[in-house]
């Protein structure tokens, strides 16, 4: 394999110096087989130092270099050059404040994610004494899909909802607690409910689906998020029209 | 000591452009915006209603409108954009309703085909019955 | 944070949606098929006015209206508000009202039947 000419056009900013992002564009002579972090790391190596991104683990599995590539969140790790033509623009992660150049500030994400108590709320507590807590497979395939995200945010960078209504709880947040939900070692739905069954949870979703399609590993949180409106839609009917029913 | 660095994050404005920035969310507003066909049509057959409980006479002059230009390239329309909002809701049903059978899931393509079965066989019985053939 | 009524509106979006993907393409092409000289035996005054006239006819065509209104009522909602327009609870009011209001004519058309 050979090399390329490419050309970069990445969003820069710098609060210390400047009042507005601004596009700089670097042209790397860069391997054909290279993905777009790849790219960026020669930039910063060779051409211009100053220029901040997050990444790890170079193979897609750390979530850490989520990016807007040609207006399309995706991981830079996972970004091909092979599949881009011209000139590949380089933003960060949509519907994110920016920190400084590709760096976004994530803050709202974490403080959504821990909302929704993404651990086992067992149903009934039992020392260590009593034994595991046993699931059979069919039970843990219930939930295990979703509990393959890699929170890389590229869902929030998708989803126009997010990006109109910053209180959305947002897909990520609301597939790990829709996880949790379906776990059968888990009796704290209850209490997740108060967040993902609000107004600013599940009900903000207008199931455009993007946040699934850009998913990299394929969680679906679209699906849980209609999962959970249609659960929260019955419990709510139950409830008014025939409260005599107890959980 | 490292020096301060002082914070200013910048948020970007989000405006209606969202729609034009990937094929998929001009589909998904196609999705939606069939809802003013729906509606319309059904607003339409309101009024229909009402010139049935007006007696024949009405009645007639409401099909006659039917026939009208306008009315024929609604239709037209309409017809696409209903069954565009039937395959987008066809197509997300496995989502929203996902079924494990012991460890495995249906596969979405049986839930959806499954509906779409439905759908044609409910249009066909329907339009026989109505005697459209 | 209170679990939300988002329930009583969007229940009845679901089931109209549901419908409407189901009845709506045939029900269309219907009308479509009397617009172009076709007129299907269904829509000759006598018979269409003996199915409405049945009580099991007006439920029928009620709740049809009805839910399919409503299901677009909720999409032309969220709809106004992805493309720009804030005023949530004043488009809300505006479309559900719009929605009843409708439902509630053909009502009043069916039981003069």
């Amino acid at each position: 394999m050979g090399e390329r000419l490419v050309e970069l056009e990445v969003l820069r900013y710098h609060p210390e110096s400047d009042s507005e992002p601004h596009f700089q564009r670097y042209s790397a002579t860069c391997r054909e087989e290279w993905v777009v972090l790849d790219a960026l790391n020669h930039i910063k190596e060779t051409i211009d130092p100053t220029l901040s991104y997050r990444w790890s683990c170079h193979m897609a599995v750390c979530g850490s270099c989520g990016m807007m590539i040609n207006s399309e969140p995706k991981l830079a790790c996972k970004a091909f050059l092979r599949d881009y033509q011209g000139v590949i623009r380089v933003e960060p992660l949509a519907h994110f404040p920016i920190e400084r150049d590709l760096v976004t500030v994530i803050d709202d994400f974490m403080a959504k994610l821990a909302r929704v108590r993404p651990y086992l709320i067992p149903k009934q507590e039992k020392p260590v004494s009593e034994g595991e807590y046993r699931q059979t497979p069919a039970e843990l395939k219930r939930f295990k899909q979703y509990s393959m995200c890699i929170n890389c945010m590229l869902c929030y960078a998708a989803c126009p909802e997010y990006g109109l209504i910053p209180k959305y709880i947002g897909p990520a947040a609301i597939a790990l607690a829709h996880r949790y939900n379906q776990d059968s070692r888990d009796g704290g739905r209850d209490q997740r409910q108060e967040v993902i069954a609000a107004t600013e949870g599940a009900w903000e979703c207008s199931f455009v689906g993007a946040c699934s399609e850009v998913c990299p590993e394929h969680v679906d949180p679209a699906g849980a998020i209609q999962q959970v409106k249609i659960k929260s839609t019955v419990d709510w009917y139950t409830e008014h029209l025939m409260p005599w029913l107890k959980k | 000591m490292a020096e301060e660095v002082s914070r200013k994050p910048y948020v970007r404005e989000m405006t209606y452009r969202w729609i034009f920035r990937h094929p998929r969310y001009l589909r998904y507003m196609a999705r939606e915006f069939s809802c003013l066909f729906i509606g319309g049509w059904t607003l339409l057959m309101v009024w229909g209603l009402k010139q049935l409980a007006e007696g024949p006479a009405a009645w007639a002059a409401f099909l006659e409108c039917l026939k009208s230009p306008a009315s024929i390239v609604f239709h037209v329309l309409a017809l696409g954009f209903a069954t565009y909002h039937s395959i987008t809701w066809f197509n997300l049903t496995p989502k929203a309703l996902p079924l494990q059978i012991g460890e495995a899931f249906v596969p979405d393509a049986v839930i959806a085909g499954a509906h779409y079965a439905a759908w044609a066989l409910l249009s066909l019985v329907l339009l026989k019955l109505a005697g459209a053939y | 944070m209170a679990r939300s009524n988002k329930p009583i509106v969007w229940g009845p979006f679901a089931a109209g949606g549901t419908l409407t993907a189901f009845l709506t393409p045939a029900l269309v092409t219907l009308t479509l098929l009397a617009g172009l000289g076709h007129v299907p035996d269904v829509l000759a005054y006598e018979r269409l006015h003996a199915i409405a006239a049945h009580w099991l006819g007006k439920a029928a065509l009620i709740t049809v209206i009805f839910l399919s209104l409503w299901s677009v009522a909720h999409r032309l909602r969220i709809t106004l508000y992805d493309i720009g327009v804030r005023a949530d609870t004043g488009v809300a009011v505006a479309v559900y009202s719009a929605a009843g209001l409708a439902s509630i004519a053909a009502a009043v058309f069916l039981f003069r039947l």
